[in-house]
This record gives structure tokens, sequence and C-alpha cells, in this order.
């Protein structure tokens, strides 16, 4: 697994410190803002249209970028003839492998680094060449007229066959990217302790992340400094990689990302488009606006891989867990992406169980490389894992939700420390009450029994996300203006989950104004502080306690200028709304923006860091998610009546959002369980068969149900960090699959191993079970 | 409009605002695909005068030519609506829709439903109601919903999902989508 100074959205990035932060400030005990149904404060500019986009971006002389991509799963290229091309309407730069320009480049990703234009094409989508005209047609046409040679190769796109000795090679060192082991206790002696030991194999598909906004940039340069609008998660990775891959300095790649329309992981890192942009505006001596078509972003952006696991465990008649071994293969894809990462770690962390295995292999295909995708491999260990605990739970004769709480571990048992702390229990317990956990499985049953050939059935998950408590590095910047208004300065991306309006939320608590009066730039290099990616769920956890220390620290300013003039020493005073009062005297009080000071130099500049987090624990959120579903046995069709998310994600922070986030992770969950899996051609071609939302199928409004409801499980945690926050936006989407999986078993009475569970599935299992 | 796209005619069979009547348009005249033609676009009741290629879609004339970027691309195929508009109150997907066949028709964009600065009450139930997070197929699904309150003032729950059901929110705003639809079409009705 990665340890938590290498996880994934921050792997090959280098990371710098912060300043430590000085004293942290106490928890609050009572906020007014924070917490609080606030709409976002750039609702206005997301619902008017008026909000930039990268991919809305249009500059002076600015021309369009086309990719010319390799069709085949594996091949090389023997020649590229880009004659013709080259002499069509509107062509401004071209360039190909052989381009003086391209010459020496190396692309980097995950430790992985090889040539820009790689003539041996590993994967369907590979770039070959790239066209940049007056319009997106004419690069198109253009694109379309260069003429390449390729020598057609034989591929392996199946990761169950990478690894059989009988598959081509995707790598001269063979098919195994990585191998992870991991085992505590005695698993032999476990299984021997146990009255009941059962074994399955499950399988999940390979999900595509097809944000709505196509991954995309607008490269501009000015002389030797360079400007990049990218769809990013993080402008200062895109900044890193790009300065390294060009041999810039990184004060002459300014990156800009103000809005992004959603990246769930595949938006970490820019894309070898985003070097051919800039390469080619170079050529041009004009701006290039380089967007994918949508179906590229289904070959080569990443993608959450395919799983294959084994899961073996046993129980005690009392519950008692006492072995699990767990297996699992997965595919990086043609380079090095975390084809299995992280997939076993709820196996490993979330039930109490003293004896543990883990084996995980990762293997090379041709197909486009993983990059993480919400929560990467949590959804298909937890697919695993909670079906087993429901499988278990029915052998030994006890209730799903029981033998959850009999095992609820009092430590992270896969880092051998404590949580700060654990909503687990509470998130199950609270969680099926709310649900109405008895009556429904009740009521279930007795529809069951009718005859009707509508079954029904209820199911829940519970889960851990890895990670989710955030840390350094993080500095933000709080100007605090005469009148009263107020700039923050922060350099994380707002990824859609809301963060911008979580830090006005903080930032107003602290300073007793209204979050409408905080004006936030963010997502630039050239302009705000050093932030890592918005992944991991780690935004709001790194980045709300550092605009409160910035606050603080504006405060800590205005208070000594206060002093002045109220005649009082600094330590007697307070803010009290947005007065300072004395405390020893509630007569002498001053409105902040009557202080003199402030008044005379106009503007207050607050510096905040991220302090440490709490050594030798770990801040974890906790999540529980119950459904009801009915399945139509005789057309396959499944609909989900309802659904719970139970989620302990610390302090919330702002119940509007936040309601928003835990209904949206069901929603891709609900795609991951049942509609969404990427379909290569493997026997033949090995190209992908389905790269459109047509033949790919998302959830849409009706495949969700309307009664949907979240139930914060609101745990103090003054440890986690000075706002108590943790991260949402990935448990959310963990055990929601697992959950209807559960439903539908109780439905049917069919397990199913395999996801997504789509009706033609269904339709195919009960009819199996008719037969045999 | 006879050979407006089909993700139009896609929409129109899965939207419930969307029961276009096809009428018979003019005869076609054959152009190569790199001459252009003038066009009078209306768009939000301003005229626009612009000198396209036949092969341009709506999408790009609205958002690459005129530079009203609310209607964003998401596909460029009809499947996931970002681009919806209204053409003569009906929505539409303008990535499938050809410049050329938008001549003489009333198009309305997203910007098209402000008053000045003033969000209208579509956009403010969305903006009240949290109805979207990466906010890129907010203009879309407000333009389908605004489309299906033109259409059905008083849509039950089925009827604004299937109202936006040609519309994809990937990160999964949907619940918040339906409880935004709702209060608008109580302001807009009352």
């Amino acid at each position: 697994m990665a340890e938590d100074g290498t996880i994934y959205y921050t792997n090959g990035l280098p990371v710098p410190d912060t300043p430590a932060p000085g004293e942290e400030p106490e928890f609050w005990k009572e906020t007014d803002v924070v917490g609080k149904r606030t709409p976002r404060v750039d609702a206005y500019e997301r619902v008017s249209g008026t909000a930039v986009y990268p991919s809305d971006i249009k500059l002076p002389n600015m021309i369009y970028g086309a990719i010319l991509r390799c069709p085949h799963a594996h091949a090389k290229v023997k020649k590229v003839d880009a004659g013709r091309a080259e002499k069509m309407p509107g062509v401004r730069a071209l360039i190909t492998g052989d381009s003086p320009e391209a010459g020496g480049l190396k692309w980097k990703y995950r430790g992985y680094s090889g040539p820009l234009f790689d003539a041996h094409c590993r994967f369907e989508g590979e770039v070959v060449a790239a066209v940049a005209a007056d319009t997106p047609y004419q690069a198109w046409d253009a694109v379309h007229a260069i003429d390449v040679e390729y020598d057609v190769l034989p591929h392996v796109v199946d990761h169950n066959l990478a690894l059989t000795g009988k598959a081509p090679e995707v790598h001269d060192q063979g098919n195994l990217a990585g191998t992870d082991e991991y085992e505590r206790g005695d698993v032999a002696g476990g299984f021997a302790e146990a009255d009941v030991v059962l074994e399955q194999n499950y399988e999940t598909g390979c999900q595509l992340h097809t944000p709505m906004e196509l991954h995309g940039c607008v490269a501009d340069w000015e002389g030797d400094r360079l400007t990049i609008w990218e769809s990013s998660q993080g402008v200062y990775a895109v900044q890193s990689v790009l300065s390294g891959i060009l041999g810039m300095p990184l004060s002459k790649v300014r990156v800009i990302g103000h809005y992004m329309g959603g990246g769930f992981g595949s938006k970490l890192w820019p894309g070898k488009y985003t070097v051919l942009a800039a390469l080619m505006a170079k050529q041009a001596a004009r701006p290039v606006k380089m967007i994918l078509t949508r179906e590229e972003t289904f070959l080569c952006v990443g993608n959450r891989p395919p799983n294959t696991m084994r899961l073996k465990a046993g129980v005690k008649k009392d519950g008692t867990l006492t072995a699990f071994d767990f297996e699992c293969i997965g595919p990086s894809g043609a380079y090095p992406g975390g084809g299995t990462e992280i997939v076993d770690w709820l196996v490993r962390d979330l039930y109490q169980c003293d004896n543990v295995r883990c084996l995980s292999r990762d293997v090379y295909i041709h197909a486009g490389t993983a990059r993480p995708f919400r929560a990467p491999g949590h959804p298909q260990g937890s697919w695993a894992l909670e079906q087993m605990m429901d499988d278990l739970a029915e052998k030994i004769g006890m209730d799903p939700i029981e033998l959850r709480l009999k095992n609820i571990p009092s430590i992270s048992q896969g880092r051998g420390i404590p949580y700060t702390r654990t909503g687990l229990k509470d998130c199950i317990e609270r969680g099926a009450e709310r649900f109405g956990w008895k009556d429904a499985v009740k009521r279930a049953r007795e529809q069951n029994r009718s005859g009707s050939h509508i079954k029904r059935g209820v199911g829940m998950g519970a889960c851990l996300w890895i990670v989710g408590g955030g840390g350094p590095p993080s500095t933000v910047v709080i100007k605090l203006f005469r009148d009263g208004s107020v700039n923050l300065n922060m350099g994380a991306s707002d990824i859609g989950t809301g963060t911008k309006t979580i830090m006005a939320m903080v930032a107003a608590e602290e300073l007793g104004v209204k979050p409408d009066v905080i004006q936030i730039e963010h997502a630039d290099t050239g302009t705000t502080q050093y932030a890592t990616p918005s992944g991991g769920s780690k935004t709001v956890p790194t980045e709300a306690p550092t605009v409160r220390n910035a606050a603080i620290d504006v405060k800590r300013q205005i208070i000594q200028m206060a002093a002045e003039d109220l005649g009082a020493p600094a330590v007697d005073l307070d803010y009290e709304g947005s007065e300072i009062v004395s405390m020893k005297d509630k007569s002498k009080r001053i409105q902040v923006t009557d202080v003199s000071g402030l008044k005379k130099r106009g503007v207050v500049i607050g510096v905040g860091y991220r302090g440490p987090n709490p050594k030798n624990k770990s801040v974890n959120p906790f999540a529980a998610q119950f459904c009801e579903l009915e399945v139509n046995t005789k057309t396959g069709e499944m609909k989900i009546l309802r659904f719970l998310g139970a989620h302990d994600s610390g302090r919330v922070m702002n119940r509007l959002t936040y309601d928003n986030q835990v209904f949206g992770g069901i929603v891709m969950g609900i795609g991951f369980g049942m509609t969404e899996f990427r379909q290569l051609d493997a026997n033949q071609t090995g190209k992908l068969c389905n790269r459109n939302w047509h033949d790919y199928k998302l959830p849409t409004a009706l495949d969700v149900p309307v009664d949907m409801e979240s139930l914060p499980i609101e745990i103090d945690d003054p440890e986690a960090n000075n706002t108590g926050a943790k991260g949402l936006g990935e448990p959310v989407t963990i055990p929601t699959a697992s959950a209807i999986a559960n439903a539908l078993y109780m439905a049917t009475g069919i397990r199913f191993t395999k996801a997504p569970v789509h009706p033609m599935e269904m339709r195919r299992r009960l009819s199996a079970g008719k037969e045999g | 409009m006879r050979t407006i796209g089909a993700g139009a005619v896609s929409a129109s069979l899965t939207g419930a605002a969307m029961v276009a009547e096809s009428k018979p348009g003019p005869p076609e005249k054959i152009l190569d695909a790199t001459d252009t033609v003038k066009l009078k676009l209306n768009i939000n009741g301003v005229n626009y005068a612009v000198l396209v290629e036949p092969r341009w879609t709506l999408l790009f004339v609205l958002r690459e030519a005129i530079g009203l970027t609310g209607t964003k691309e998401g596909c460029g195929r009809g499947e996931c609506g970002a681009c919806t508009v209204l053409i003569d109150d009906i929505p539409r997907y303008a990535c499938m829709t050809l410049a050329v066949e938008a001549e003489g028709r009333r198009i309305t964009t997203i910007e098209g439903l402000m008053t000045g600065e003033e969000l209208g009450p579509v956009q403010k139930a969305f903006l009240e109601e949290d109805a979207f997070q990466c906010g890129y197929c907010t203009p879309g699904q407000v333009m389908a919903v605004e489309g299906l309150l033109r259409k059905t003032p008083e849509p039950s729950m089925d009827e604004i999902r299937t109202g936006v059901s040609g519309n994809l929110c990937r990160c999964g705003a949907y619940h918040h989508i339906f409880r935004a639809a709702r209060k608008a079409a109580i302001r807009k009705t009352r």
C-alpha cells in the first residue's frame, strides 16, 4: 500500500514542507457560520454561465489542437507521413515523433519515463502526431490526412491472462508491474479456529472517470514564459510536470485552473496533450486550445482498473472474525498506474481480525493506463469484503448488522496505531435505526414470500477511507481590507466539492464577517500559494485549518492595533463578531473597521500554515450505507427505491454541499455496481468497444432513487485538526455497490460476485438459477 | 428543422418537454465543406450575422464564433446534454444541430435566462438548492428544466426526472436538481 507520505495524489511530485503554524487555536465549541446550509460562493458564476472553465478560454489569435492516436492495442509506428496534412487549409502547427521539437522529450508518470512520442504504442490511444489549425474542424481534417504505417502486434488486454506466460509481453521485463504482500497474525491458525470458513471469487468492472468537462488545456507563450489553463485538480502538479518535461524554471510556467468540470482523480496529473499544446503553441507562435474529444477520454486519461479478487474468511459462531486471506489481480494498463493499489485496505483495516494475509499483483496490459479514481481500490475491496460479511452472517445465523458491530476495531490494524476517532459503530447503528433496518428486512421477506415476481431486498455496507485527514503542506494568505472585506488566497482547486465556499465560511466564522464579502483567489501558480492536488478527500481537512490559522493571524494583528485605540493591553482583547472587545471591561469595544491602524494601512495580511497531523494516530472517515430495492424477476430490471448514507467525516462544514456529496457518491456507486464497465475486444482487436456515453452507461436521473437521505454522524475530532473536519468526497462512493449487491441477494437469493449487475446479467443469473 | 440532429430527436423522446412538431424546411442547397455561408441567428432576442462553414454546429458557433460560452460541450454527439439550448422553446442538443439549421429560429441559451445581471427563476433555484457540483453540466440542466417548465408548468416528480434524463451529471447532483426543478416550478406558477 502507499504510505501516507507517498499517497497516490502526490505520487511522483516533489512536495515541499510548510513552516510550523505556531500555536494551534482551540477547537470550536459552537459555530455561527460553519456547518450551516450555505449556497456556494461561486454559485452565481456556475448557474449563470459566466464561470470560465479552461475549455471556455478564448485568446486572441488562438488556434485549435487535435491529436492523432494509435488505433491499435499494440503496434509499432513504422512511418508517419504528414506531407498532405501540412498543406491543408488552416494548419498552423504539426508535430510528430520526427519533429525537432519532440526530440529528447520524456513523458513521466509514476516513476515511468519514456519518449513523448513512443513509436512502440502499447495501448489504443497512444499519441502519434498532433496538429493545430484555425478551427478544430480543420485540425481534424488534417489529422485524418496524416498517413501512418503501423506494424500491428499481438496484444493482451485481459488482466487475468497477463501472467499466464502465454500472453505477449507489454514490457521487456514482463507483465508483472508489481506485487504487494501483507501478513499479520497466524492465518492458518485463524482458519483452524473458525466455525465457518467461506471462500469466494469476486470481479469488478473497469470504471471510466469521464468527467463532464473534457480533459484539455489552453497553452500560451509570451516570450519564454508559458501560461496554461488546464482543467485540473491541481495546478501545482501541472506546473511541476510541465516544467520538468520542458526543462523550464517553475517561475516561467504559470498554470491556472479556476474552474474545472470534474476530475474524480483523472485530472490529478496533466496529459501528453498538455505538452503537445505547449509545443505547438511555440511552433505556431499562437495560443493553442487543446480539448480532447469525448472518445479520447475513454481511451487514455485513466480508469478504475478491473479487479479479480478471492477472499477466504473464517468466523466463529459468536461472530468473532478469525482470519482473512485476500488475493487480488488488476491491471495498471500499459504503464504503471496502480492496478491493485489499496484494493486490500478494507480487508486489512475495517473489521477486527487478528490474522490477515493479502497478496496483490498489478499487471501490464495493452490498454489505457489507470489513474486514481475516487477512493482508489476501495469500492472494489468493499465489493468482496461486504458481501463476504453478509455471507458469514447468514451462515452463523446472525444479522449482518450485528456481525459488523461485533467486529468494530479499536485501532487501525493496518497501521498498528489508534484512530483519532472512529465513527464506524455509530454510522452502522444510527444509520440502521434511521433507515428502519429491521422493519425493512421484515417487509422485504414478506413481499418475497408472497409469490410476486417483484422481489424486494435491503442491504448495507460499511467502510472507512485509507486517508482523508489531509495534512501539510498548505499555506493560505488572508487580506483584511479597511472596509472589512476580505481576500482569501489559496492554491487549492475547487473540483466541485465546494472547497471555496467552505474556506469562505471558515474565514467568516473567525473574522465575524459574512461569507459573501470574501473574495477568493485560488488555483493559480502565478498568484496563489502552493497546494497539493485536490484528491484523497484531503482538501477540506488540509485547507480549512490553514484558513483558520491565517484568519487568526489577521486577528492577532488587528487586536494589537486595537489595543492602542482602546488603551487596553492586547492580552485582554478578543474578537466578538466583527468587534474587538476588552474581556475585562466590555464597554471597551471597537468595530474592526474603526481600528485606526487598519484604516491607516488599508490592509492587514495574515498568513496561515497547516500544522502537522497527530503523531502515531490515524485520521479516517467512516461510513455505512443502506439501500432498498426491487427486482423484476421476469425482466431482470432493478429499481433502487431508496438509499441512506450515514457518514462520519468529522465536523460537517456546510450541510448543503455535504448532502450533495453524499448523494453524488451514491450515484457514482450505483454506476459502479449496476451500469458501468469498459468492454475491450479481448479476443480479436484489443480495442475498446464502448467509447462513448451511449454504449458506456452513466446513471441518469431515471436510474437514481428520489428517496435519498444523508445522515451526518458528527463526532468531535479535535485531534484531527483545528476544525475537526475529515474528508468526505471518497467514502461516499465506497460501500454503495456492495450495499446494492447485498440487497440483490436478499431479493433473489443469488450472490452477484461480478460487478456491474445490469439487467442482462440479472436475467442471465435468474435463468441459470432455474436451470441448475 | 427537418434535418435537425438525431440527438435532438432522441432528447425529444426522453424529455417530457419535447414534442417537437417537425415542419418541412426549404429545399436544401449542397455546399462544399469549406465554403462559408452568411447566416443570421436570433440568439436570446439579439440578431447575429455570422459567416459559418455549413458543417459547423450551433454549439461551435455559439461558443467559439460568438463567444457565448455558457453552453458547454460534453460529448459532441448528443449523449450528455451539456449543450442543451432552447430552440423555439424546445430543449435541443446544440452539438447535434448545425448552425445553418437554426436560422430563423428563436434560440435561447443560459445567458438568455438572465435579466441583466439577475438570475432567472430556474437559475435561482439551482443556486439555492445546490443543484450542481462542478457546474459543467449545469447550464444544460437549467435549460432542460426551463424547457420542461415552459411546456409543463406544474410537472410531477416523474416528469421532472424524465425532463432532465437527457442530461448527464457525472457528479451525481440529480437529487438536488430534482429539488431545484420543483422549487422553480412552484415559483414560476405562483
